[in-house]
């Protein structure tokens, strides 16, 4: 529609380098240009632009896949980068207040799903502080099963026993214990307490690499 | 009519309530006027800087109580820097001053010093009702003054500040004396609360009908306050964690029972959703429900609760309760009057409702006739067959989180969804737009929208065509604020007089210049055109002057202000 599209992007891969996260979602917008504009001392106007010309990964359920794997790409970078990755946001949008915001930052909830249960649950991970706080809670929760405590120690009720894993911003499956607390509880986006035996070639974590607090 | 004493005009006014048909009435005549405005007791003023206090006291003697706004809307959104103004201390100085008789005081978006609410507090022996929505600039030692002082107070509701806590120690202040107490909110403060001295007050308190707790209140403290007050008509929940099988919580039970005048709850702030059931009894009885700072509360918890919510005329809730539990709301909630769908992730801009969910409340729920929708997709086909739904909407605003997102089917603007909404919602009052938007829209607006008073515009339009159809055709606007559109010069002065008919205008990241904006300052004395300008350097545009970052303008009969931040220009 506007043929500013061509030159807006080319503006933003050159900011790009300089600053990779500012570009990485909100791209195209105005307001992500008006950031923009300060770094690079007023080359870019307030131009609209055009959210289809990239890397928005506003999550859309009909995005395009190419434009999806890109964006997944461009998270694995941007994480590794700079853990955890905040996210760009254009000043003023979405128009939510910055109270409800921070009320719901304050509530990380993610699911919990345990192999051999019917259910799911979900945990509020701002609500504690360490690895073995909420390994606690988690134990509370599902009270049949127990759980295979990540300094290896094995506590059999039932017979069960389940490691903890969960599934962080890349969609990775990963181990509970490697990363500092405040680390995973940014990248954690749910948790699965996988039965022993398919964890089987996991390594069992020496208690020295393990981090309990919220360091 | 001139024939009747002015004790029988008064009489008469006594029966005109709405700030709006007083103001007709003034407009009357001379001893309408005189006699309307001798006898006014509640003021109303949208934009603080319209007028100053002393005009306000002189105008209306008999005032008792007042509701001022301060920033601009788009503040809540950080578009205004701090400092921008806004300040109530002025006001309540000149009341105090002039001893006027003030005994409640209603703000919005306002800076409220601590030092403003000690004043409030000694100043007037008869106040009774403070009520702050969206402010900042005080701590619990202001809310101490308060309750210290105010012998009758009976209203102390706080909405959605900043508030920084000083930990609960404001809360003892209230004299043992104190038993007047009809509502009391302070949700939204984030310390703990001396647990005993809550329980006390309430106690004392017998004509409490509305309490929001905050969320350090646990839930044995809630299962004692509310077997001491099942009179209360509007309950705010503070955190709700608990074990379904414990003691507390059958004694919860059995106190929720007993509160058989509640309508509105709200809260549920750290809540474990397993223990919801306990407040299934009263759910047939509500007719307001906020669960929007609750996203503990989900899925099949979630629905079971609002299946027994048959009486609901508004809710607000998460979008995590997703297209299929809006279906639940839309069976189940048939006199639903106003729904509020929040994002429950803001920061990523995932919403888990779509166009569907809208619809099919709309088709569920005939009486609607106000919505705020956050959703991840529209498309033209559905807004349609919303307009078609439910023509009675007053407030219609929806946002898709991609802000310039086309129809999700088509690909095409949605200017024609839009257009339907405002050609069969005569009576629409306030809208905001979102997703892709062409000039078109903007004539539709114009065309139909004769109600409209607010709109709410972000990354819209073409060209000042857009801006020009709306300020050409909706005759009643009073509040226009744009962000982040094409719109320049052309449009800002096309028709400089509509603005002295207008509350105000906000245009941010938009193409006006400051040569455009001198422009309308001289021609228009009795406006404030206030640019903020932020960065050293702007885009100079083709009448050799800058583009302005943020302007905001608004009529007033009193002149610049006085204490504008160094980054606003009053031109």
């Amino acid at each position: 529609m506007s043929p500013e599209i061509g030159t807006h992007q080319l503006e933003s891969d050159t900011a790009g380098d300089m600053n990779f996260k500012e570009t990485e979602l909100t791209l195209a917008l105005p307001g992500e240009s008006r950031t923009l504009k300060e770094m690079n001392g007023g080359t870019i106007g307030t131009k609209r632009g055009f959210l289809e010309t990239v890397d928005l990964n506003l999550g859309s359920p009909r995005a395009d896949c190419s434009d999806k794997d890109r964006n997944e790409s461009e998270n694995d970078v941007l994480t590794a980068a700079k853990p955890p990755a905040a996210k760009a946001q254009v000043v003023g949008w979405p128009p939510v207040r910055d109270y409800r915001k921070n009320a719901m930052k304050s509530c990380k909830y993610v699911k919990v799903a345990v192999d051999g249960a019917p259910y799911l649950r979900k945990v509020n991970l701002e609500m504690y502080n360490s690895y073995e706080q909420l390994l606690s809670a988690l134990e509370d929760m599902f009270s049949c099963f127990t759980i295979r405590n990540y300094l290896n120690e094995r506590k059999m009720v039932n017979g069960v026993e389940n490691v903890p894993t969960y599934e962080d911003k890349d969609g990775d499956w990963m181990m509970l214990g490697d990363v500092p607390w405040k680390m995973f509880v940014e990248s954690c986006k749910r948790l699965r307490l996988m039965k022993s035996s398919e964890a089987n070639g996991l390594a069992p974590r020496t208690p020295s690499k393990c981090s309990s607090t919220s360091g | 009519m001139n024939y009747f004493p002015d004790e029988v005009l008064e009489h008469v006014f006594d029966f005109v309530t709405s700030h709006r048909d007083r103001n007709s009435l003034s407009q009357v005549c001379k001893s309408w006027y005189r006699i309307e405005s001798s006898s006014r007791q509640k003021v109303f003023i949208g934009n603080c800087y319209a007028i100053s206090p002393e005009r306000v006291i002189e105008r209306f003697p008999g005032l008792k109580s007042i509701t001022l706004k301060g920033k601009p809307h788009f503040a809540d959104f950080n578009l205004v820097p701090n400092d921008w103004g806004g300040f109530v201390y002025p006001w309540i100085e000149a009341f105090a001053r002039n001893r006027v008789g003030l005994e409640e005081l209603q703000l919005k978006r306002m800076v409220v010093s601590d030092e403003s609410l000690e004043l409030l507090s000694r100043c007037f022996p008869n106040f009774k009702s403070l009520v702050l929505v969206s402010c900042e600039g005080f701590t619990t030692d202001g809310l101490a003054a308060i309750a210290a002082n105010c012998r009758f107070l009976r209203e102390l509701d706080l909405q959605e500040n900043e508030v920084e806590d000083h930990r609960g120690h404001w809360l003892g202040c209230f004299p043992d004396s104190c038993t007047s107490l009809t509502s009391l909110n302070f949700a939204c403060l984030k310390g703990d609360i001396n647990l005993g001295v809550l329980e006390r007050l309430v106690a004392r308190s017998p004509n409490l009908r509305s309490l929001r707790l905050n969320r350090a209140v646990p839930l044995d403290t809630l299962q004692k306050i509310l077997m001491q007050s099942p009179q209360l008509l509007d309950l705010g929940v503070g955190s709700y964690v608990n074990d379904p099988d414990s003691e507390i919580y059958s004694k919860l039970v059995t106190a929720i029972q007993k509160c058989e005048s509640v309508r509105s709850l709200s809260g549920f702030l750290d809540v474990a959703p397993h223990c919801l059931p306990a407040f299934h009894s009263i759910c047939p009885n509500l007719t307001s429900l906020n669960l929007s700072y609750a996203p503990g509360i989900h899925g099949s918890e979630l629905t079971k609760l609002i299946h027994h919510c048959r009486k609901l005329q508004r809710l607000w809730i998460l979008d995590c309760i997703g297209d299929k539990g809006l279906e639940v709301v839309a069976s189940t909630c048939k006199d639903l009057q106003e729904l509020r769908v929040f994002p429950s992730d803001p920061y990523v801009g995932n919403a888990a409702v779509t166009e569907e969910g809208l619809v099919a409340i709309s088709s569920g729920c005939p009486k609607l006739n106000s919505i705020l929708y956050f959703c991840q997709q529209m498309t033209n086909a559905a807004l349609i067959t919303v307009a078609k739904n439910c023509p009675n909407f007053t407030r219609f605003r929806l946002c898709i989180l991609d802000p310039t997102k086309p129809d999700a089917v088509t690909m095409q603007p949605l200017d024609e969804g839009f257009g339907a909404i405002v050609h069969s919602c005569r009576g629409l009052r306030r809208l905001s737009l979102s997703g892709l938007l062409t000039d078109q829209v903007f004539l539709y607006i114009g065309m139909y929208a004769e109600q409209l008073e607010m709109l709410s515009i972000a990354f819209a339009g073409d060209s000042d065509k857009g801006m020009q159809y709306v300020l050409n055709g909706c005759k009643k606007l009073r509040k226009l604020e744009i962000m982040d559109c094409p719109f320049g010069n052309g449009a800002l002065l096309m028709d400089v007089g509509k603005y002295e008919t207008m509350r105000s205008l906000w245009m941010s990241s938009c193409e006006v210049t400051l040569g455009g904006c001198k422009t309308l300052a001289k021609l228009m004395p009795r406006l404030n055109v206030e640019i903020m300008n932020e960065n050293e350097l702007a885009d100079f545009s083709a009448d050799h002057t800058p583009k302005v970052n943020k302007m905001y303008l608004y009529r007033t009969l009193v002149g610049r202000r006085k204490d504008a931040p160094e980054y606003v220009c009053t031109l």
